[in-house]
């Protein structure tokens, strides 16, 4: 018996595809029609109909017909009831989607928009990923559904199968339609916990280049060619020569040149979290860097844009 | 169903607790099913439900928690203790309901989630269908209805998202809307459910003492039902209606007395025998409160029982099954029938027995009488009369009491008194002068309502008179009332009360009459349209149609088609959806219908631009105008996010004028 109802559940979905999740995915937006919303009636209704039956028959018994005009007027406000169930979901338009980006392990927080021509829809409720979340779509204007989903791994997460459904207005019936939004939400790799620092770029052409800057670094003598206003006046004074003050940058960053063969001896996926620390920490730091990947190349460069292009990068790596 | 949960381990709930707002609409429905039931309920109970329920609103208002269960449990036990003390027993129609009133307030104190509100507005719309058992008038009916829409807003508003600032607005107006929309389903079934012929177990006994007329009577039984105003029968007559003096309907008629009261007993006599004589005739038709008993009052003097009942020998008729509800029932009155005109020799010594022990006085009085009108009934008889008139007898509804011997004390002490004092000492003296004489107890006179041109017979209108029986004319009707008070027989018994300078009420005024005749004329209309829409009125229902008689069968098939249909049209409602305001697609369409007569017709797939450059090839003589729709068209279309409505204009007008008549082909 306890093995029968999962059984059943994929008897139907495979028999009965339109009825069940098992639908396929399809682009957003989603409108709603009439063909594929589900009417039950909830325990509760279930409990209210065998109350009106008993309503039905006592007032029949007594021939008490003031108390089956009272039955009847339930009854039928309960039948109409399931009618304005329906039209909460009829014509609704799931459409559409936004995410934030998150790590594996985290959960990333995705927004639908919901949306109905001209009359508004109450209490629409969404069960997505075993959690209920609840919303009122205003007239015309879109309303926006946010929850959240767990990132299991990295790459793109398709959205699951949610269960579209109402109550509204007596509690008595539930009108539903399974939808399965074919749209995914980017989930960026994790970065490993701790490791060795990116090796210290060998044979750049860059290397102990002084750069011109705005600290008194060390005093030279002159050169031909050095500009009149480094001479150091003063100091020269007492000294048999003139002196240049060399002025040089803070001790520079050095841009990182990341590269997917450089790291060696580990599988991908370390390889992946690997790199995505260095990243992380390149971006953190100010530092301005470059990732060589087997299939693509994005150079030197820093900013928002950039480690998000190489995270998606990584992300997406076979 | 049930109204509370039996159990000490409390539940773990994850469900959200249950809003301010719905738990104050749940107070409200059941304050509201509280006021329908209160009518019968002891005023000490219903005084205190309503104060449980007041102090459980402000208990949960200011923060409280449900009400522990130690408390609950023995308050349950205390209500049933209440209930069966105050009843004497926990089944039948009033400790149910005050039983189910009493833990539909009890349940408020454990209400704590959703769940609990709906399983309360449940049994609260079970306990308002109860309050109907009792009364199922007009006025009952619409409250208990109206009970329906807190009950709906409760429900409503467990499941709003964002509760609406305006109460009205929110919750009331939507739940109004929703039972007039769900009228005429309701009213479809109504109708075409089929009714029980009989019912399936027994109908609650009559376990309150009925106010009406009973099936005994002794002097003074009657008082308070000659100032209860409401209305005992309505009647309709096809053609004549009798007059003031006419308007007799017999109920009960009482062969034995013993000293104290008049009974019908249990005698067994021959079925009643053919009226002989007898004219004119009145045809009327019934309509007639419920009264728990079985007896059909009857216009004087009946031909024949009405269908589903039988005629007693005494002429009275009794119905098949007791009136429970408002009955209705078709009659012919004789007026001057010869009834029994051989009397059964049984039935003559049971309508001269007498109790040996009372009326001493008036016994010598009668057999005075019977010697000095040589046995000579009529001239008895209108002795008697004579002596209620000119003997200082006085008509009162409060008369004073009477000692141990009923007769003498009235005939020879207090004498005042009304119907019964009188109809019952008459008798007495009739029987000791030797002539056969019954008590006839029933409803007199009656108010004729010009609106609705129906005669209305109210409780007020109870009163008892005599029958002799006289050689060669059968049972007559003698009125020893009408010789004290004339105008009890021609005007009734409130006019007679008044006359004597007794309770004249404020609301009998005349300036009330038409208003008061009006409301009537609704009562009766509700009477006979909803109470009295019995299985054998539904059966008649579709004859108009030509379907002489429906049968359960048909009923069925009607009602399944009908609520097809009716639900048919709900559905067309919940799908239909505006088309999305896009006036240009329609207007395209409109030409592309104009364009397909002409014989162009638009193939799948072909846009817009290539279909009207083709239309304009083939029907050359409208190019321009053509052209200058395609441009129109593609210009709405495609220049703009949406169509700029100046320019949809354009388009409609030109579609408008476009006419493709004359077009050779």
């Amino acid at each position: 018996m306890a093995h029968a109802a999962p059984r059943m559940l994929a008897w139907a979905e495979r028999r009965l595809p339109a009825l069940t999740r098992l639908r396929p995915r399809e682009a957003l937006p989603i409108v709603l029609h009439r063909r594929r919303i589900y009417i039950v009636p909830t325990g509760f209704g279930m409990g209210f109909a065998i109350l009106l039956g008993v309503m039905l028959v006592g007032a029949l018994n007594y021939a008490n017909n003031a108390a089956l005009m009272l039955t009847c007027l339930l009854g039928a406000a309960t039948a109409g009831s399931m009618l304005v169930a329906f039209r909460v979901l009829n014509g609704l338009m799931v459409s559409t989607l936004r995410a934030d980006t998150a790590r594996v392990g985290e959960r990333i927080r995705v927004s639908l928009d919901l949306s109905a021509s001209q009359r508004a829809r109450h209490a629409v409720r969404m069960d997505i990923a075993g959690t209920e979340h609840a919303v009122d779509v205003p007239p015309g204007g879109p309303a926006t559904m946010e929850f959240e989903l767990d990132a299991e791994h990295r790459g793109w997460l398709p959205l699951p199968r949610i269960r579209i459904h109402t109550r509204w207005p007596l509690g008595l019936f539930r009108a539903w339609s399974w939808i399965h939004p074919d749209s995914s939400v980017l989930v960026y790799p994790m970065p490993e916990a701790m490791g060795p620092s990116p090796f210290e770029p060998q044979g750049d052409a860059d290397r102990g280049r002084p750069r011109v800057g705005d600290e008194l670094a060390a005093l030279r003598e002159y050169r031909p060619g050095d500009p009149r206003r480094h001479i150091a006046w003063k100091l020269s004074a007492r000294h048999h020569g003139l002196l240049v003050k060399d002025m040089e940058q803070p001790a520079p960053q050095e841009d990182w040149r990341l590269d997917w063969e450089s790291v060696r001896g580990l599988d991908d996926e370390s390889r992946i979290a690997r790199l995505a620390r260095w990243i992380d920490e390149a971006h953190d730091s100010g530092r301005r860097w470059s990732l060589k990947l087997p299939d693509a190349y994005f150079d030197v460069a820093h900013g928002d844009e950039h480690y998000h292009r190489c995270l998606t990068a990584l992300a997406l790596r076979p | 169903m049930t109204g509370f949960r039996l159990s000490i381990a409390p539940r773990v709930d994850t469900e959200p607790r249950l809003g301010e707002r719905p738990f104050n609409l749940l107070c409200l429905s059941m304050a509201f099913v509280l006021a329908t039931h209160a009518i019968h309920l002891p005023w000490w109970f219903s005084a205190t439900l309503a104060a449980v329920l007041g102090w459980r609103w402000w208990h949960r208002r200011h923060g409280g928690q449900p009400v522990s269960m130690w408390i609950k449990l023995p308050v349950v036990g205390l209500l049933l203790a209440v209930v069966i003390a105050t009843y004497g027993t926990l089944f039948g129609r009033e400790p149910g309901a005050a039983f189910a009133a009493g833990l539909l307030v009890l349940k408020t104190l454990e209400t704590e989630h959703r769940r609990d509100a709906r399983v309360g507005v449940a049994f609260g719309g079970f306990a308002l269908m109860s309050a109907l058992l009792f009364n199922q008038s007009l006025i009952a009916t619409l409250v208990v209805a109206l009970g329906l829409v807190p009950a709906l807003g409760t429900l409503r508003a467990i499941e709003e998202l964002s509760p609406p600032r305006d109460a009205w607005r929110g919750e009331f107006a939507p739940a109004l809307v929703m039972l007039a929309a769900s009228v005429p389903l309701a009213a479809f079934a109504f109708f075409f459910i089929p009714r029980l012929e009989s019912p399936l177990w027994g109908a609650p006994a009559a376990q309150r003492a009925v106010t009406g007329l009973a099936d005994t009577m002794s002097p003074g039984d009657m008082g308070e039902l000659l100032v209860d105003d409401t209305p005992a029968l309505r009647i309709t007559f096809d053609g004549p209606v009798p007059t003031g003096e006419g308007r007799y309907f017999r109920a009960y008629t009482m062969l034995y007395f013993d000293g104290r009261q008049w009974s019908s007993g249990y005698g067994a006599f021959p079925a009643a025998a053919d009226v002989t004589a007898g004219t004119p005739r009145f045809r009327y038709h019934v309509t007639m409160e419920p009264t728990q008993q079985r007896i059909l009052p009857m216009l004087d003097m009946p031909v024949a029982a009405p269908s589903d009942a039988s005629l007693q020998y005494d002429r009275t008729a009794l119905a098949n099954q007791r009136v429970q509800s408002t009955h209705m029932y078709d009659a012919v009155a004789n007026v001057d029938a010869v009834v029994d005109p051989v009397l059964n020799p049984a039935l003559r010594r049971a309508a001269l027995q007498l109790p040996a022990t009372t009326g001493e006085r008036a016994r010598v009085l009668a057999q005075g009488w019977a010697t000095e009108f040589n046995h000579d009934p009529l001239a008895i008889a209108r002795a008697a009369l004579g002596m209620f008139r000119d003997g200082g007898y006085r008509y009162t509804l409060a008369p004073a009491p009477l000692g141990a011997d009923r007769i003498d004390d009235f005939l020879f002490g207090t004498r005042e008194g009304f119907c019964e004092y009188y109809a019952s000492s008459f008798t007495f003296l009739m029987r000791a002068a030797g002539i056969p004489a019954r008590v006839v107890t029933g409803y007199q006179g009656g108010y004729w309502n010009k609106l609705g041109s129906y005669l209305l017979v109210r409780r007020s209108d109870a009163h008892a008179w005599t029958e002799l029986w006289i050689e060669g004319r059968g049972w007559v009707r003698f009125d020893p009332t009408g010789a004290v008070r004339p105008e009890r027989v021609s005007q009734g018994a409130a006019s007679a009360a008044n006359a004597s300078g007794e309770g004249v009420s404020f609301f009998d005024g005349s300036w009330l009459r038409p208003l008061r005749d009006r409301w009537d004329v609704v009562n009766q209309w509700w009477n006979q349209a909803v109470n009295g829409f019995d299985a054998l009125r539904q059966r008649g229902m579709l004859q108009p149609f030509g379907i002489r008689r429906t049968e359960i069968g048909d009923l069925a098939v009607i009602f399944a088609v009908g609520c097809t249909f009716l639900v048919a049209a709900a559905l067309g409602w919940a799908l239909f959806q505006r088309r999305e305001g896009d006036a240009l697609d329609a207007w395209m369409h409109r030409l592309q219908r104009k364009l397909a007569k002409a014989g162009v017709v638009r193939r799948t797939g072909e846009g817009p631009k290539h279909f009207m450059a083709r239309a304009a090839r083939s029907l050359p003589t409208h190019r321009n105008a053509l052209e200058r729709l395609s441009e129109l068209y593609l210009r709405s279309r495609y220049a703009h996010d949406e169509p700029p409505p100046e320019l949809v204009k354009q388009f409609r007008q030109l579609v408008r004028e476009f006419r493709t008549r004359g077009v050779v082909k």
